[in-house]
């Protein structure tokens, strides 16, 4: 276990770098640069700005300078605001962004796990096409469409909850934004649970438990749930990057300083050293929860054996 | 063969998933108390897309001069009403020559630490200012100080500049030029004095949160990126006497309609700018707090001199000019007060009559009659039309502005524009590097009240002249104005440089902008002027009234 | 091509699921209306009237479904935007397949080193980004419409790459693929003639599942700007353009994005019933 996860770890390497490359050559080839204002810079300013950021280098020593900069753990300053480091901008940023996506996918869970076995144990009755109906339907609209009507309804017109995320009342301005990140998930968990339970209840383990005349609670929270949660685990992976999506409409329409804002507003200010470093942190990200998931299914689902 | 599971099955996870979904929406909205809450001295305003550096220096966008404006202090500044006023100095005398300004510095005048602001601040500010290795933005702006150019392109050193401290409250700066705008540039951010153990500590990172010591009735409390910079009332400034307001939030809301709705809440006082989709409902919710005033800022259509077919071809230019219809532009596409622009200065100068095209006053069918004419003398028709791209950056503003101007040249002239929207960095770049761009957006904001603030920006060796206008008769017309000593003199010579560009048709202004605010009916002290300047210090808050 | 009794026995079993026919009816009943509703319309997709601006749907002069601020008439730019939303959908889950399936098939039939090397960079390219990588690629190239179709397909292939190497492997053990080889088939033969049609089933899942996606994600490229230029337009720049009118002139949001929701719910629908239809284990009719 311990092995396959180091080695999970080394090919990791190749990746990242794989990664920070494509990243940096897009970066360099798209046209403009970070400093390009309205107000245009005399070409001297222009070229001392260059100068102080090395950006007259040719570009193979850019990257190697960049990369050694990452071995002595250093991102870089943010071209665009430039009295912080790309480093402090990402640590300023990923606890709300997780704190959201977290919020939003606990809540996502529940209602997905919900409806789920909801439709799963009623499967082909009304309900169950009720439930997925409904769980279907929060796929089907974009999330710009989501979260400026709940804004509309909760906040502009009822004045119960708040618009934004820079309100006075702290505990409430969670509420839209998690609501809003957590509709679409709903539904994709609802679909995933609901399949993986009928194909649970149908196994033969969980007909011989109940030939043995085990009490229905026990049967499903006992044997049932556990293996049917296993899909939803491999789902977690591409759900984080789909909250990340989400969270830059989420983020831009709340005005929450997360990350996800970055993402865009980074690729289309040239922000170049804090669009890399957005690409590793996410790569990272993503690779370390691959990792987890991997090792919990294995912990989960006793028949995969690690080599 | 689960039917037996059914019912209890589901009635169980229902009760449980249900408990738990309860408490999850509980512990989200746990908080919600619509207590009376105590009078909150705290103005909420809003400053659009998020500022990129609180360096004085090397800031650059509007919406860093907004904070700006509000943490620091010059040598001059503005009233409410947008009329420059004594603010770090006292007072000053020019001499007779225009030359030399002596300034006599408030002697109360502290840092946020309580230390005196003294002459060598300003000093040490404007030499950072002007130091090719700062990089400062608006260096340009101080570029008729004494030296001001020869150090920025690295002939001279920075302590070579004509700014002098005579002693710690007297403060002499020395022109090259005769500059009649002068004490209005002084008003600006980049020209604000520094505290130099500030930035010789902390470098560029001197303008962060902790570490910024600044001027001005605030000081910097926080800055979260992309969500809100908070300013505190700064205990030591000289006139806190007179700052009502305690704190500020200047908040981040890149999204108009995001941001109306965030007002319509009640979470901002002031809002950066009004959604056009949603205009006439808000003028329709709230009369009162609806505030439009002209702004000096011009929406222009530049044209690329340096290729064919708009090079050489000043009358191609005046045809797709005079085929626009600027007045529907403003009624039905923009419709918020805007006003059509016949000319590249707005009105409501200073010192200064606008020009206007020559047609700026005929009925749109003449217009269109001579725009056709020109356009075939320019050997375009029906059969051989012109093949033109638009190109303007992602915005519904300028999406909607195209798709219109579009229309009018296919129902004007029968030819059809290509439209290109690009993200703002490319088409900046494309701009600059003039070659695939042939017609591009673009606006130019007037930082202070006087005409050249527009008009130098079309000589030929400056930066942001965006279309490559080159005209030799322009260009001396532009430095006799500048020589000369006497005001009358000079403004009769920007006029005519102004007619000369117009009539050459390197840019087709569209419209000038007006400024539009929502400002809460708890905002006192709110004055509308043509700058869209307005310091959080003039402001003051009463309790909030019913909505 | 020769169907396999699987994909026979799988249409089969499609036209007989009633949710199936249903979504599929819809579809292509939305689709039809694209096609032929604007040919009914006087209107044109660009003519821009500043007259009969933010006219609410009525039936007085064609105008079913209003017109837009600028006096656009939204039943025609309604129907292309159907058109291109499909269009874009379409075509990038067939970039996504043919990069996928040819991806996976080649990993799954060679196994080994070559086929763990393939994975591997598969496993690199979900640590991408991609929403930064379209954004940059939008920005990289001028924006153009087969952009935004082969952008969108060449994110989504990975899925589909480890599902069909998935099936490969258990194919390529079957006792027809063996005799295939035994009797000298060459590979690209026995890959095309015995492994790709029996992958259908699969296939024919995945996209119905992917097309959804697509469909989302072109709609949030059409929020942040980058989406189709003006004057055309898809439903997705339609709804973002109508949710800043909604109170203004809800018919700009509630038209498209109601064309926007049955189509996904449709889509979402028909994958699922697809995959009821197609699962042997399955007991809906």
């Amino acid at each position: 276990m311990l092995r396959f996860a180091l080695l999970r770890i080394l090919s990791a390497i190749p990746t990242l770098l794989f990664v920070i490359l494509t990243a940096f050559l897009l970066v360099h080839a798209a046209p403009g640069g970070p400093f390009d204002a309205e107000r245009v810079l005399p070409p001297e300013i222009e070229a001392n700005i260059e100068r102080t950021y090395h950006l007259d280098e040719p570009l193979p020593q850019q990257f190697v300078r960049y990369v050694r900069g990452l071995l002595h753990g250093d991102m870089g300053p943010s071209y665009r605001y430039r009295s912080y480091t790309v480093a402090e901008i990402i640590a300023g940023a990923y606890p709300v962004s997780f704190l959201l996506g977290a919020l939003s996918l606990l809540l996502a869970l529940a209602l997905g796990m919900f409806l789920g076995l909801a439709a799963a144990i009623r499967r082909n009755t009304m309900l169950d096409r009720v439930l997925s109906a409904v769980a279907i339907s929060g796929i089907s609209l974009p999330v710009f469409v989501i979260a400026p009507v709940l804004v509309l309804f909760f906040a502009v017109h009822l004045h119960w909850l708040p618009a934004s995320f820079a309100s006075t009342s702290p505990g409430t301005r969670f509420v839209l934004p998690v609501l809003a990140l957590a509709l679409p998930q709903v539904a994709y968990i609802a679909r995933l649970f609901r399949g993986s339970m009928i194909e649970v209840l149908e196994s033969d383990f969980i007909r011989s438990a109940t030939a043995q005349g085990l009490r229905t609670r026990a049967i499903l929270f006992h044997h049932a749930i556990r293996p049917a949660v296993l899909p939803l685990l491999s789902y977690l992976g591409p759900a984080v990057a789909t909250v990340l999506t989400g969270s830059v409409v989420v983020e831009q329409i709340f005005g929450i300083p997360g990350l996800g804002q970055h993402f865009v507003s980074g690729a289309l200010n040239r922000d170049y050293t804090l669009v890399l470093g957005l690409v590793i942190f996410y790569a990272v990200l993503i690779i370390t929860l691959n990792l987890i998931v991997d090792l919990l299914y294995g912990y989960l689902d006793p028949r995969i054996r690690y080599r | 063969m689960t039917k037996f599971c059914r019912n209890r099955c589901a009635s169980e996870a229902l009760r449980l998933t249900l408990v738990f979904s309860a408490l999850s929406l509980l512990a989200l909205t746990g908080c919600n108390k619509t207590a009376e809450q105590p009078f909150d001295n705290t103005l909420y305003r809003s400053i659009g897309a998020e500022p990129e550096s609180l360096d004085i220096h090397t800031a650059r966008s509007t919406q860093s001069s907004v904070v700006l404006r509000d943490l620091g202090e010059g040598l001059t500044g503005y009233s409410a009403s947008g009329v420059v006023v004594a603010a770090g100095a006292e007072s000053w005398q020019v001499s007779a020559n225009g030359l030399e300004y002596r300034f006599q510095l408030r002697t109360a005048a502290r840092w946020s630490n309580g230390e005196p602001v003294i002459a060598e601040h300003y000093v040490y500010s404007m030499r950072r200012m002007v130091n090719p290795d700062t990089a400062a933005a608006y260096a340009e702006f101080v570029n008729e100080i004494k030296n001001a150019r020869a150090i920025l392109s690295g002939d001279l050193p920075p302590q070579s500049l004509g700014i002098e401290a005579a002693s710690d409250f007297e403060l002499v700066i020395t022109l090259e030029r005769p500059v009649p705008y002068f004490l209005s540039l002084l008003t600006h951010n980049s020209t604000f004095p520094i505290y130099p153990p500030s930035v010789e500590a902390h470098g560029a990172e001197y303008a962060r949160p902790g570490n910024m010591i600044s001027n001005g009735a605030y000081t910097l409390d926080d800055w979260k990126i992309g969500s809100a910079i908070s300013i505190n009332r700064n205990p030591y400034y000289w006139n806190n006497v007179s700052t009502s307001i305690d704190r500020v939030l200047h908040l981040v809301t890149p999204e108009p309609t995001a941001e109306a709705n965030r007002f319509r809440a009640g979470e901002l006082d002031i809002t950066d700018t009004v959604p056009t989709e949603s205009f006439a409902q808000l003028r329709e919710e709230y009369p009162e707090q609806l505030r439009v005033a002209p702004f000096l800022n011009v929406y222009y259509y530049g044209l690329n001199l340096t290729k064919p077919p708009l090079r050489g071809n000043p009358e191609l230019r005046r045809a797709l000019s005079m085929a626009i219809d600027r007045e529907v532009i403003v009624d039905k596409v923009m419709g918020r007060g805007e006003l059509p622009a016949y000319s590249w200065v707005p009105p409501g100068v200073d010192n200064y009559q606008a020009m206007q095209f020559s047609y700026a006053n005929q009925p749109h069918e003449e217009r269109v009659a001579t725009a056709r004419r020109l356009y075939e003398e320019a050997g375009y028709s029906t059969s051989k039309p012109l093949e033109i791209e638009i190109r303007y950056n992602t915005s519904d503003v300028h999406q909607r502005v195209a798709l219109a101007v579009q229309a009018m040249w296919r129902e004007a002239l029968g030819f059809e524009a290509k439209l290109i929207n690009e993200d703002f960095q490319v088409l900046l770049a494309n701009i600059l590097a003039r070659e695939v761009t042939q017609v591009f957006r673009s606006a130019w904001n007037g930082e202070y009240n006087d005409a050249s603030a527009f008009l130098s920006v079309m000589e030929s060796g400056n930066a942001s002249n965006l279309p490559g206008y080159n005209s030799e008769e322009f260009d001396s017309l532009m430095t006799r104005a500048a020589d000369q000593m006497n005001p009358r003199h000079r403004r009769l010579f920007l006029e005519e440089a102004e007619r000369e560009l117009l009539s050459d048709h390197p840019v087709i202004p569209i419209y000038f902008y007006v400024s539009k605010h929502l400002v809460s009916s708890r905002v006192q002290g709110w004055q509308d002027n043509p700058l869209d300047y307005h310091y959080s210090q003039h402001l003051s808050l009463i309790p909030r009234q019913a909505n | 091509m020769k169907l396999s009794p699987a994909t026979k026995n799988g249409i089969k079993l499609v036209t007989g699921n009633r949710t199936v026919r249903a979504c599929l009816i819809i579809l292509s009943g939305v689709l039809l209306l694209s096609l032929i509703g604007p040919f009914a319309s006087r209107h044109s997709v660009e003519a821009i009237n500043f007259d009969e601006s933010l006219i609410s749907p009525t039936f007085t002069d064609g105008r079913v479904f209003g017109t837009d601020d600028l006096g656009r008439d939204l039943f025609v730019r309604t129907m292309q935007g159907i058109r291109l939303t499909m269009a874009v959908a379409v075509v990038a889950t067939l970039v996504s397949l043919l990069i996928g399936v040819t991806y996976g098939v080649i990993a799954g039939y060679a196994g080994g080193k070559l086929d763990a090397l393939m994975m591997r960079l598969v496993d690199g390219l979900y640590a991408m980004p991609f929403i930064f990588f379209v954004i940059l690629l939008m920005v990289v190239f001028e924006r153009s419409m087969l952009l935004i179709f082969v952008a969108i397909g060449a994110i989504n292939w990975l899925d589909t790459a480890r599902i069909v190497r998935g099936q490969t492997l258990s194919l390529k053990r079957r006792a027809f693929v063996d005799a295939a080889r035994l009797t000298g088939v060459p590979s690209m033969r026995i890959i095309f003639r015995h492994i790709v049609p029996n992958l259908m089933g699969v296939v024919v899942i995945y996209i119905t599942l992917t097309i959804p996606q697509i469909i989302l994600f072109e709609s949030f490229l059409s929020f942040l700007g980058l989406g189709v230029q003006e004057p055309q337009a898809s439903l997705g720049s339609l709804v973002s353009g109508g949710v800043d009118s909604m109170e203004v002139a809800p018919w700009m949001l509630l038209i498209p994005a109601s064309f926007l929701a049955l189509i996904l719910f449709c889509f979402n629908f028909l994958g699922d019933g697809l995959r009821d239809a197609l699962d042997p284990r399955g007991d809906a009719t």
